[in-house]
């Protein structure tokens, strides 16, 4: 296993986020996380990448427990995130974005063949190097961040929402970069509220309620689930 | 890559291959500098030149650039919001002043020892607020508290004079004497002249190295720069820091400029915001746009004065600078410098 999480809890002052939440992400899985809004979902990874501090429990990133450390800490293990809502730098250009992406350590060294690999890989992003980033559409805006996040040379990353907002064949082309990305060997954790699309694509997949896992398996086997199916496919 | 380019995180323009030479004019227009160079020419030849009182509001107005030039660091760099600078002013004002009426310590020792009580003071401030998520306008909240209740420990001071202030000793002398910083109002010019060209290499300098990319990421979007890996705690600690130590370095100048030293005027809420409306009038986080705002905004204020003394009313100053604020940000809310820049063709070639 890559990632162990064990018996977290997390509390926004009294308010409960996550509640015992165990789990495992093997590496070059591709593992989804799903439930309604206020799940816990994103409280989830913000805690794995190090953005919350939990009260108990153990988050475990190659045997190296990395539970309450800072972001920073975190990141520089390879350990990455793209957060909601697309947070690029809207008045930074999209190669200057590109570049914050390489902020680590880990990552300095290799920028220049980085990008080459970003573009290649987007080539949105190339044709659009010198722009602003607020300029960007929505989707465009949404591989920027995407592209950002492989500048820092993450081993396995973490998207929350990447389809927030976008129209279905956008949502089509970001989840099958995000395929992509697996297949080039990083493991993905997929925060999604779309729930069909992300247990197609998942190998395993835990379920969320009020801030407990309550269902885990393959991705195949929740999609047959009937809680499931009526829960959140609406069938 | 050399190690130059090691250091710059970001490169300009990598198709010029700007980028590799560094340097601190690598970026700049041939324009630009030749206009810098005209406008610091004039700058050094002034005193030959104007009289008496031009030179005494020329003060006034390096004086305005440099403070702005310091808080600029914080908010617009950083996005920091500061409402309480005069804590860093008056720190090292009395300070340095403390020190020499005392001890007879030179300022140039007391600008070190006040820099360094304002900086540890803006880390106190800074770790409370970035600690404990303290955001915006809180943040604001809280750098004015911290101003107030020092200027109220001031009054109480027996040492530093309390309430009734500090003065330090005034000597009719022919010769300008560097070390103490007595002398002429020509040498004091020079001496202002010098922090604010020093601060604005400085700027110029931070915003092309690292901390200043790290410093506009965490601007635009902290969480941001948090995913990415970006010590946000620590760089804004930097700011914060930073800005502190060279308001209060403004400080120690206005105690040897003035002589005197008053906690309800120093330490006030009202020298907090008239050393931030030049930046926001000359434009928050560009390098030209505090000592831009300083011309702008000291030039008006002393105009009306002026007229107003003949026409005996009072208070006009203060409301011409909240009209100019007004103006600004309704028809220039980037402040006045971006666009007198792109009048004059100085934008950075992409």
């Amino acid at each position: 296993m890559i990632l162990e999480v064990r018996n977290l809890d997390l509390y926004y002052g009294d308010a409960q986020a996550l509640d015992d939440v165990s789990l495992d992400i093997a590496e070059r899985e591709i593992v989804a996380i799903v439930g309604a809004n206020g799940a816990g979902k994103t409280s989830l990874i913000r805690t794995i990448g190090g953005m919350c501090r939990p009260a108990r429990g153990s988050i475990r990133y190659k045997g190296v427990d990395i539970a309450g450390q800072p972001s920073h800490k975190v990141c520089e293990l390879g350990v990455a995130q793209v957060a909601e809502g697309r947070q690029i730098f809207p008045n930074m250009t999209v190669r200057e974005n590109l570049e914050m992406g390489a902020v680590l350590k880990r990552a300095r060294a290799g920028k220049r063949g980085t990008m080459e690999k970003v573009f290649a890989m987007l080539p949105r992003l190339r044709e659009r190097a010198d722009q602003a980033a607020g300029t960007l559409s929505g989707g465009e805006q949404q591989m920027l961040a995407i592209g950002r996040c492989l500048m820092g040379q993450p081993e396995m990353v973490m998207f929350d929402e990447p389809s927030l907002g976008l129209a279905p064949t956008i949502v089509q082309e970001v989840f099958r970069t995000i395929r992509d990305l697996h297949d080039a060997g990083i493991t993905v954790v997929l925060v999604e509220q779309n729930v069909s699309a992300s247990l197609k694509m998942a190998d395993r997949a835990y379920v969320l309620e009020n801030g407990r896992v309550v269902l885990t398996g393959t991705g195949a086997e929740l999609l047959r689930d009937e809680g499931v199916r009526q829960a959140y496919l609406g069938l | 890559m050399s190690g130059v380019s090691e250091n710059r995180v970001l490169a300009g323009s990598p198709s010029t291959g700007e980028a590799a030479r560094g340097g601190l004019i690598a970026d700049v227009p041939r324009r630009a500098l030749i206009l810098l160079g005209l406008f610091a020419a004039l700058l050094l030849v002034a005193p030959a030149t104007v009289g008496d009182y031009l030179l005494s509001v020329m003060i006034l107005v390096l004086y305005y650039a440099y403070l702005g030039l310091a808080w600029n660091v914080m908010m617009g760099f950083a996005g920091q919001f500061s409402l309480g600078h005069a804590l860093y002013i008056g720190l090292g004002g009395y300070t340095a002043g403390a020190l020499f009426v005392h001890y007879g310590l030179p300022p140039w020792f007391g600008m070190v020892v006040g820099a360094a009580v304002a900086a540890v003071m803006g880390g106190v401030i800074g770790a409370l607020g970035f600690r404990f998520g303290v955001k915006g306008v809180y943040f604001a909240l809280l750098t004015i508290a911290f101003a107030e209740f020092t200027r109220i420990l001031f009054d109480h001071w027996g040492w530093v004079g309390a309430s009734s202030g500090l003065y330090l000793p005034v000597e009719y002398r022919d010769t300008d004497d560097l070390w103490l910083l007595r002398g002429s109002a020509t040498m004091f010019y020079y001496v202002i002249l010098a922090m604010t060209a020093g601060a604005f290499i400085l700027c110029h300098w931070l915003l092309q190295r690292r901390v200043g990319y790290y410093w506009q990421a965490i601007r635009e979007d902290q969480e941001a720069a948090q995913t990415l890996g970006i010590d946000v705690f620590r760089y804004k600690m930097i700011a914060v820091m930073l800005s502190a130590a060279m308001t209060a370095i403004g400080g120690v100048f206005y105690a040897f400029y003035y002589n005197n030293l008053y906690p309800e005027t120093i330490f006030s809420m009202h020298r907090s915001i008239e050393l931030m409306l030049g930046v926001i009038i000359g434009g928050i986080g560009t390098l030209f746009g505090p000592i831009l705002g300083a011309i702008v905004l000291t030039t008006l204020g002393e105009m009306l004065t002026g007229l107003t003394e003949d026409l005996g009313l009072d208070g006009i100053k203060q409301m011409s600078y909240g009209v100019a604020l007004l103006v600004i940000i309704v028809y220039r809310p980037g402040g006045l410098w971006p666009w007198l820049r792109r009048r004059l063709g100085l934008e950075k070639p992409r």
